[in-house]
C-alpha cells in the first residue's frame, strides 16, 4: 500500500514578497517582481534587469549569523523557518516538533554559493590567501543550504541535496516524497533556493542568448507564451514545503493544504541545454507523474507550467501537455511575475500550485498579449481565474535535460 | 598601547565577528568557554587583530591564547 504524503507547511521569500502570504497576494493580483539592475556593475551587461528579493535577508536574520551564510543559505533558512512555523511546529529546541530522527531535509540549489566563491576570489586576488574567510567553504558548498536548515531544525533522518538546474526545487520535493514513502522519515522540509544575481552568471546566461534583453520595460520582459518573448528573466529566492506522512499529520491535528499525490522524473537524452522541441521527455515525466498519483487526467484541471519565456522551451511544453495531459486544463506561467528562480523555481511554483488548489484561483500569466502560434491551450492571460481545482500539475525542466512533474490534489 | 586599549580593540573585533557583548570582554574570560567563539570565528578574530594591532600571530601561537588576557599579553609583547 502506498503511503499518503501531505503538505502541511509553506515558506518563501521571493521577488514578490518576504513570505508566502505577500507572494501569493502579488501573484493573484498579477504584479511583476522584475525591475532594473541599478548596481554599477550592471551598466556593462547586455541584460540589466532581474527579479530581486522584495525583502533583504538582513531584515529577518541577525548580522552575526549572516556573516557565515551565503545569501543562498540565508534565504533557504528564512523560507524553511516560515514553513516550519506554518506547519504548527514550535521552537526547534522545544517539545512541539517532530522526532529529530524522523525529520529529514531535501533542499537543492541550481548554482549554490557562487556569490561567496566570486567575492572571496576577489579578496584572494586583492589581499592574499590569509584574508580569505574561514567560512568560505561552508558558505559555497552546494549542500550548505540543506545542511544549515538541517542543523537549525535539528533534522537527523538525513540531509539531502539535489541539483538538477532549473528542475532542482521540484526534484527536491520529489525526493522528499520518496523519503517518506520509503519509511525513512515522517516529516521532510523540502524545497529549493537560489541567489546568484552577479555579473558573472548573468554574463554567462546572456552569452547563451537565453535571457530577455527588454531592459527598457522590466515588468514586461518575462512573457511566457507571448509571441514577443525573448528569453527568461533572472530571479532569486527560496521556496520550502513541509511534507508529512498523512497519518503523522492527522495524529497531531495538523492543517493539511494538499496531498502530494505523485511525481514523474525523466531525462531528455537530447542536448545539454536545448529542450527537445517535441517535448518527449517532458511528456513522459507528466505521464509518469499521473500514473504515480493514480489521479484521473480529467481531474487535473490546472497546470503551473515551467514556461520560462524562451522561444523554444515554451512551445515544447505546450506540445508535451497536449501529448500527456490533453487540452482541458487551465495553464499559467507564474514566471511572468516572479522571473526565473532557477533552482528555487520548482519549489516556489509548487507552492503556487498548492495555493491554487486551496483557494480555487489560478494566478494569471501577465504580459501574454499575443499568444504565439502553437499556444493553443487555455492559458490564464492577464487575470486570475477562479475555478474548482481538485488536482493540479507542476512542471519543471532543467539544463541537462531534467524533467520533473508533480501532481498535487486536495487532501 | 595599554592593556586596556588592547582589550577595547579586541572587544570591537569580537563584537563585529562573533556578536560578543563588549562588556563581557575582560581579561579572565575564555574565548571558547565564556564568549562562545568557535574555531572558525577565532581565525577571523586573529586575522582582524593582526591588522588592527600591526602584529603577527602565528597559527602555533593561537592555541596558547585561551583567554582575553592571554591575547592581550601576546599583542602587548609583540607590538
Amino acid at each position: 500500500m502506498t503511503v499518503d504524503v501531505v503538505v502541511t507547511g509553506l515558506g518563501a521569500t521571493t521577488p514578490l514578497g518576504g513570505d508566502v502570504a505577500s507572494t501569493w497576494e502579488s501573484l493573484v493580483a498579477g504584479r511583476s517582481g522584475v525591475g532594473p539592475l541599478t548596481q554599477d556593475w550592471a551598466a556593462q551587461l547586455p541584460v540589466r534587469i532581474a527579479a530581486q528579493l522584495a525583502v533583504e535577508p538582513s531584515e529577518k536574520l541577525d548580522r552575526v549569523k549572516l556573516r557565515r551564510l551565503d545569501r543562498v543559505e540565508a534565504i533557504a533558512l528564512i523560507a524553511a523557518y516560515e514553513a516550519w512555523r506554518d506547519a504548527g511546529f514550535g521552537e526547534p529546541a522545544g517539545d512541539n516538533r517532530p522526532d529529530p530522527e524522523r525529520l529529514a531535509v531535501s533542499i537543492g540549489t541550481g548554482i549554490g554559493g557562487a556569490l561567496t566563491l566570486l567575492n572571496q576570489d576577489d579578496i584572494l586576488e586583492a589581499s592574499g590567501p590569509r584574508r580569505v574567510s574561514p567560512h568560505t567553504i561552508p558558505m559555497l558548498m552546494p549542500n550548505g543550504p540543506a545542511a544549515w536548515v538541517g542543523l537549525d531544525l535539528d533534522a537527523k533522518a538525513g540531509v539531502r541535496m539535489v541539483a538538477s538546474a532549473c528542475a532542482t526545487g521540484a526534484e527536491a520535493i520529489s525526493l522528499g516524497l520518496d523519503t517518506i514513502r520509503a519509511g525513512r522519515a515522517d516529516v521532510v522540509v523540502a524545497g529549493g533556493t537560489e541567489a546568484v544575481i552577479h555579473p558573472l552568471p548573468i554574463a554567462g546566461f546572456a552569452s547563451m542568448r537565453a535571457m530577455s534583453t527588454r531592459n527598457d520595460e522590466p515588468e514586461r520582459a518575462s512573457r511566457p507564451f507571448d509571441k514577443a518573448r525573448d528569453g527568461f528573466v533572472f530571479g532569486e529566492g527560496a521556496g520550502m514545503v513541509v511534507l508529512e506522512r498523512a497519518e503523522h499529520a492527522a495524529a497531531r491535528g495538523a492543517r493539511v493544504y494538499a496531498r502530494l499525490a505523485g511525481a514523474g522524473l525523466t531525462s531528455d537524452g537530447y542536448d545539454i541545454v536545448q529542450p527537445d522541441p517535441q517535448g518527449r521527455g517532458a511528456a513522459r515525466a507528466i505521464a509518469a507523474a499521473l500514473r504515480d498519483s493514480g489521479v484521473a487526467r480529467s481531474d487535473v484541471v490546472h497546470v503551473n507550467a515551467h514556461a520560462t519565456s524562451t522561444p523554444v522551451g515554451d512551445i515544447a511544453e505546450i506540445v508535451s501537455l497536449h501529448a500527456a495531459l490533453g487540452d482541458h486544463a487551465v495553464i499559467t506561467a507564474t514566471k511572468s511575475m516572479t522571473g526565473h528562480l532557477l533552482g528555487a523555481a520548482g519549489a516556489l511554483e509548487s507552492i503556487a500550485t498548492i495555493l491554487a488548489i486551496v483557494h480555487g484561483v489560478v494566478p494569471p500569466t501577465i504580459n501574454l498579449d499575443d499568444p504565439d502560434d502553437g499556444v493553443d491551450l487555455d492559458v490564464a492571460a492577464h487575470k486570475a481565474r477562479h475555478m474548482d481545482i481538485p488536482a493540479a500539475l507542476n512542471n519543471s525542466f532543467g539544463f541537462g535535460g531534467h524533467n520533473v512533474a508533480l501532481v498535487f490534489t486536495r487532501p | 598601547m595599554t592593556r586596556d586599549e588592547i582589550t577595547a580593540g579586541l572587544a570591537e573585533i569580537l563584537e563585529e565577528v562573533a556578536g560578543v557583548n563588549p562588556d563581557d570582554v575582560v581579561e579572565g574570560k575564555s574565548f571558547t568557554d565564556d564568549l562562545d567563539v568557535d574555531s572558525l570565528s577565532m581565525v577571523e578574530v586573529v586575522v582582524a587583530a593582526e591588522e588592527k594591532f600591526g602584529v603577527k600571530i602565528p597559527d602555533d601561537e593561537v592555541q596558547n591564547l585561551r583567554t582575553v588576557g592571554d591575547a592581550v599579553s601576546y599583542i602587548e609583547k609583540a607590538g
